[in-house]
């Protein structure tokens, strides 16, 4: 896939077609330790022992519609291509934790891409999951967590579009700062002020 | 640390609440996409976002644009699966951006089956 936040797309649809309704995204960047690491954790139904041990193999799924599984085989070779690895621990009906590591200047790297696009189709696509969204830059973090953010809202949905697209303006002002290194003093500017 | 504040999220509330007034009681159409690592890699995420943008940008939150697994027919991604209240589901197939947009305007705004990008038609 053309961006890493392609592959936490789809390894979030994974958890959630598995019956979670919570899944928790974290993304870690180290300029020391030249690391990215992306992590997806979702409390959905589990994957079996044997598919673990064969997620490199692009014919091996749980799926019933078609016989091959390449989102996580996909990642794995992203990662290994990039001197990093990735490991699955999963408990069968408590979730899984899927960690994928790499050498983050590798030059076969995949950029991160656009993480706002990939929560907003998670969020809006799926206004009954909670999605936790968690990014850390040498030590500064950003989190959105759906669950306090619906809570907050109160008889707003958040997955309606409109109010979505300042809620996503908003990140992409955060997450911009955290790219840059100088977080911002909050609260974050309102565009349309 | 960057978060989203108090404040941001009450000044949401104020601005969204005159257009969230307008939401009917229930969705009169969902568009589902397909969204499996299939889909995903041939630009379902392209599709849904142009998609909500059209949402937003119409003003239509009857519309429920939801996400959904792989159908089986891979070959054919991004598929769209269009249903509209009192109609079959129709399912489009090699969805861009710019048709996805074409069958928000044709299909659910005017009600217009764009039968060149049905699958399986």
């Amino acid at each position: 896939m053309r961006e890493l936040s392609l592959h936490l797309l789809d390894i979030a649809e994974n958890g959630i077609r598995a019956g979670a309704d919570r899944v928790a995204i974290r993304v870690e960047e180290s300029s020391a330790g030249d690391r990215l690491t992306l992590c997806v954790e979702d409390n959905g139904s589990g994957l079996p022992e044997d598919k673990i041990a064969r997620i490199d193999d692009p014919f091996v799924t749980t799926r019933t519609t078609r016989r091959v599984g390449l989102g996580l085989s996909l990642l794995a070779a992203a990662s290994r291509r990039c001197e990093g690895d990735i490991r699955v621990e999963s408990i069968r009906g408590k979730g899984t934790r899927i960690t994928a590591a790499f050498r983050r200047s590798h030059i076969d790297r995949a950029p991160l891409g656009d993480v706002v696009a990939t929560m907003e189709a998670l969020v809006l696509g799926n206004p009954h999951i909670d999605f936790c969204y968690t990014h850390r830059v040498d030590g500064e973090e950003f989190v959105m967590d759906t669950h306090d953010l619906k809570k907050e809202l109160g008889g707003l949905s958040l997955s309606d579009p409109l109010v979505w697209r300042r809620i996503a303006e908003a990140m992409r002002r955060a997450l911009g700062a955290l790219a840059s290194g100088s977080a911002p003093s909050l609260p974050l500017e309102d565009a349309d002020a | 640390m960057p978060e989203l504040t108090l404040e941001d999220l009450k000044r949401i509330k104020e601005k969204t609440a005159a257009a969230m007034a307008l939401r009917l009681g229930h969705p009169r159409a969902t568009i589902t996409v397909h969204l499996g690592d299939c889909g995903i890699s041939a630009g379902a995420r392209d599709v849904m976002q142009a998609l909500l943008g059209e949402v937003a940008e119409y003003r239509r939150p009857d519309v429920q644009v939801l996400a959904a697994d792989c159908m089986g027919n891979c070959a054919s991604e991004p598929n769209v699966t269009v249903w509209v209240e009192g109609s079959e589901p129709v399912v489009y197939q090699k969805m861009d951006r710019d048709k996805i947009k074409e069958v928000f305007r044709r299909h659910l705004l005017e009600g217009e089956v764009l039968r060149e990008h049905v699958l399986g038609r």
